[in-house]
């Protein structure tokens, strides 16, 4: 192994394939090597190498390495450091997290008391089957919602976000030179747009791109057939990290579904099939109040959009079992959130009878189901359609919702949107400001959805292709920034924040590639 | 370029947004149905008088109207089923290469109508043929009606005695379109998406059927029925599972304002695309394009081919779960009525670009045009079949020469890979 690799992080890489099944599947394949006829003793190791190697399961084990690496980045901090501090460094925004927690599960916990309903029930025999010859049409004869409503929406959260303060820096100066423009008032350390210029350079415009190049328009002898030809190749080689590479320039729409699970490592087998049956069956055999909050969310969301009403019933599939699933709770070891704890009746505080809730330890807000919605689009199976959403909300989206400092939290994505927008269009951006439209204001719901809804399905995926192939959410404030230039005409005549939003409302129309190409390398 | 230089005078007899905004925009006079118009939208009903013997009325060179005369031999479904039933016979007559049959004997080209006879007039042949399976769906149809009106869903004889040759009183009375129906075999394998049955409407001009001129508009969509699909015998009642009528899931309880049930049919691509793979969805939309093709070459013969006249007709399609597309019918009126603001702005679009195809380009309509129109005028629509294109410019065939649609006699080139070529047909 390359040496750059610290020991430590070694170690922990191979204990964590000691214990994954890969580990048990090479061995049963060596000794199947073993007892080969053809295999010399005094070449017994070589031969074994070479054996697993042609029978493809080299391939397989530098996929699951490569799941790892994408999973677990390098860390600079020592063995020594506490897990607290490796979630989130920064101390006051720990602190911020925990009490944005606090007041979520606060907010949680009214909800219940006010219309007395419980956090969980167990259902009735009778109700169970009925849900169970429901379970593909959830939609239709739903709970009664009227009373619920979303615990939070991106509004409330930008709030939060808004009053962030680090308090060994001198800001309260209003008119003093270290007061930002924007909203974000912390000094977190940011990508500039030089370094975001070498990160996407695979998106310059001098090279062809699916989201560009594949238009009708064009002939597909120009670059499609080509690209498609390619792609086939690249799924054939079944390799994550050339996966990866390809869904740089996006991928074409027949080939999506098989280059997303390649570069997310979804290989579904049986055991993946019983483990969704048993989430299933989890959801018929408990009611849990945050079942409640995705309907209510998916209603509010899904039913009413012209793209994914027709995946309704498909959405409830993959998000009530989803909030069962405490194979999610690993995430948090990467995240600032910690999951939200519930105690037993009469037994509040005593850590022995707390219990994480909802066993996820995601408790959804408003606009949580378009996560998953762009992807009904690409696999028509729930199972399949599940891992994969799992796997992109604990890669990725997880990070849209929580406070941290991490270059790819919803902080610093906020960040890098108000300093992109003010460098490259400071008129625009001062004007907004002086008529009182904070262009975060509008932005901030398309990073935290990460476009979803906003754009036109087919879009979305080419944006989404972008963020799996860089393994970076920093695609989003640029695409924000490059809308905000894209309209800076009518943008720039506005006098009111109404004006603004109306003017930035309808993003359906948009082109999302050419126009981050435009912003990340025109000027 | 879509501005008229000149205003034109026109006669609408719909009170439809849609129309109207569009007329106003280009900045047109309205004048009544009766005065000198140069552009009439009129409905089915009006246009049986204009072009009536009695009416003595003879149109201008610098009118044109929105129907053909007898576009009920495309839009009733009767006459719709009886002229590409004689259309296949004619094309097996002259052994062309379009009647090629796969091994059971069904037409590979042709075979894009449910199997379908006419009540009372077929009354005996039906009944052989339900004798042959009788665990067969079929649907009931008025051939006169529109919107879902009249439909129901058959499975056993009993239902049909009223139809019967036998129940007829002695006195026999040919019957009128009124109470004549057509019986179709019903698709009760329907691709659904989200476990929900859609149709298919999309949009399609004809300026011209000798030659044929026809056009496809890009921005047709899917109709989604608001419950799941059931193909259980005991739904049969439930006009909810298989009517995908915007008009009778309107009056549904889980019918949403917001999208109307409606999805593009872009985003039926994606899907298609997505799931199932680039070469199938290819080949569907090729062949939803081509049986519209026939469709309108098997009535080109018997519809009379006045020059002033243009149609946009309402194809509705069902696509069963071997993605195989079926043409259902025809509606010579469209629905022109928006249910949401998408949907406003789709037809809006429409009539739009209509407008551009059927009248020359900054000039007042004139029959002897050649109706020939450049790319920039053909806004959403793409040319489905030319057959001045298609038989005078061979170039226009060749695959390879592919500027995009509009270019050719038929979208693209590399779909008439392995069909015969249309200029074959005479």
């Amino acid at each position: 192994m390359d040496s750059h690799f610290a020991p430590a992080y070694t170690q922990k890489l191979l204990q964590s394939l000691k214990s994954s099944k890969i580990y048990t599947d090479l061995q049963n394949a060596a000794q199947g090597e073993v007892a080969k006829t053809n295999i010399r003793v005094s070449e017994l190791k070589k031969g074994v190498q070479t054996g697993l190697s042609s029978s493809g399961w080299e391939k397989k084990l530098r996929n699951v390495i490569f799941q790892y690496l994408q999973t677990h980045p390098l860390s600079s901090y020592p063995v020594s450091t506490p897990t607290d501090h490796i979630k989130e460094p920064l101390a006051y925004l720990r602190k911020a997290q925990q009490a944005w927690e606090k007041r979520i599960l606060k907010s949680l916990n009214s909800m219940c008391t006010e219309l007395n309903i419980p956090l969980a029930r167990k259902r009735p025999e009778k109700e169970q089957k009925d849900l169970l010859s429901r379970w593909t049409e959830l939609g239709t004869d739903g709970p009664d919602l009227s009373q619920i409503r979303p615990v939070y929406a991106p509004k409330d959260f930008l709030e939060v976000i808004m009053c962030l303060q680090n308090p060994n820096y001198n800001a309260s100066d209003s008119t003093g030179t270290y007061t930002l423009w924007g909203l974000v008032q912390l000094p977190l350390k940011l990508n500039d747009i030089n370094k975001l210029r070498i990160l996407y350079s695979d998106m310059a415009i001098n090279q062809c791109q699916t989201g560009v190049d594949d238009s009708s328009e064009i002939p597909p002898e120009m670059f499609d057939s080509d690209r498609v030809k390619l792609g086939k190749k690249v799924i054939a080689a079944d390799h994550g990290p050339i996966s990866q590479e390809y869904s740089k320039k996006g991928c074409p729409m027949s080939l999506r579904a098989s280059i997303w699970s390649q570069i997310l490592g979804i290989e579904l087998d049986e055991f993946d099939t019983l483990y969704y049956e048993q989430l299933k069956s989890n959801v018929i055999a408990h009611d849990l109040l945050v079942d409640s909050l995705l309907y209510k969310d998916v209603k509010l969301t899904a039913t009413n959009d012209d793209q994914y009403f027709v995946f309704e019933d498909f959405l409830y599939q993959i998000l009530l079992p989803f909030t069962r699933d405490t194979e999610v709770l690993k995430h948090f070891s990467r995240n600032s959130a910690t999951p939200p704890k519930s105690y037993i009746r009469g037994k509040l505080g005593v850590e022995d009878y707390a219990v994480i809730y909802p066993p996820n330890g995601v408790i959804p807000f408003h606009g949580f189901a378009m996560y998953v919605a762009p992807l009904c689009y690409l696999y028509k199976e729930p199972v399949k359609l599940y891992y994969v959403f799992r796997e992109i909300y604990s890669r990725y989206f997880f990070r849209l919702h929580s406070i941290s400092s991490h270059p790819q939290g919803i902080v610093c994505l906020s960040l890098l949107f108000e300093t992109l927008l003010q460098t490259h269009e400071p008129a625009l951006f001062f004007h907004l400001k002086s008529v009182g439209c904070q262009p975060l204001k509008i932005a901030f719901k398309w990073l935290v959805r990460a476009f979803s809804g906003y754009l036109s399905s087919d879009q979305v995926l080419l944006l989404w292709d972008r963020i799996l192939a860089y393994n970076s959410l920093e695609i989003l404030p640029v695409l924000a920034v490059a809308i905000f230039s894209f309209r800076k005409t009518n943008l720039v005549k506005v006098q009111s924040y109404n004006a603004a939003e109306a003017v930035l409302a309808d993003l359906t129309t948009l082109q999302v590639i050419p126009l981050i190409q435009l912003s990340l390398f025109s000027k | 370029m879509s501005k008229q230089t000149i205003r034109l005078k026109y006669a609408c007899d719909q009170d439809k947004s849609v129309l109207i905004n569009n007329f106003e925009a280009r900045g047109w006079i309205p004048v009544n149905p009766d005065d000198d118009w140069n552009f009439y939208w009129a409905n089915v009903q009006s246009i049986r008088s204009v072009f009536s013997v009695d009416s003595g009325f003879r149109l201008q060179d610098d009118q044109v109207v929105n129907h053909f005369p007898n576009h009920m031999e495309l839009t009733r479904k009767d006459l719709m089923v009886k002229n590409i039933k004689r259309y296949r016979k004619e094309l097996d007559k002259e052994n062309s290469p379009l009647t090629e049959r796969d091994e059971n004997g069904r037409f590979v080209h042709l075979d894009f109508i449910p199997q379908t006879y006419m009540l009372p007039a077929d009354y005996n042949l039906f009944v052989e043929e339900f004798r042959k399976n009788p665990n067969t769906t079929w649907i009931m149809k008025p051939c006169g009606k529109a919107r879902g009106i009249g439909i129901f869903l058959v499975n056993k004889l009993s239902q049909l005695k009223k139809w019967s040759r036998d129940s007829k009183t002695s006195n026999f009375v040919p019957p009128t379109s009124k109470d004549t129906y057509v019986i179709s075999k019903y698709i009760d394998n329907p691709l659904l998406i989200g476990g929900k049955k859609f149709d298919l409407r999309l949009y399609v001009l004809v300026t011209s059927f000798r030659p044929l001129k026809c056009y496809m508009f890009k921005l047709g969509f899917c109709r989604f029925c608001t419950v799941k699909y059931n193909a259980n015998v005991n739904e049969l009642d439930n006009m909810f599972v298989h009517l995908t009528n915007v008009s009778i899931q309107k009056t549904g309880d889980d019918y949403n304002a917001v999208h109307g049930g409606k999805w593009t049919v872009q985003n039926l691509r994606l899907y298609l695309e997505s799931t199932r793979g680039k070469e199938v969805t290819d080949k569907l939309f090729d062949e939803i394009d081509w049986q519209i093709v026939h469709s309108l070459k098997a009535v080109s013969g018997v519809i009379s081919n006045d020059r002033h006249c243009f149609e946009c007709y309402g194809y509705d399609i069902i696509i069963d779960d071997n993605l195989k597309p079926w043409l259902i019918e025809v509606n010579a009126s469209p629905s022109l009525t928006s249910t949401t603001s998408s949907d406003r702005i789709m037809k809006y679009k429409l009539m739009n670009d209509v407008i551009n195809i059927v009248i020359p380009p900054g000039e007042a309509p004139d029959v002897r045009w050649n109706k020939t129109v450049s790319r920039d005028h053909l806004g959403n629509f793409y040319v489905l079949y030319d057959e001045d294109l298609a038989q005078s410019d061979p170039i226009t065939l060749d695959p390879k020469n592919k500027l995009g649609p509009g270019a050719l006699g038929m979208r693209g080139g590399r779909e008439q890979k392995g069909r015969p070529s249309p200029a074959t047909w005479k």
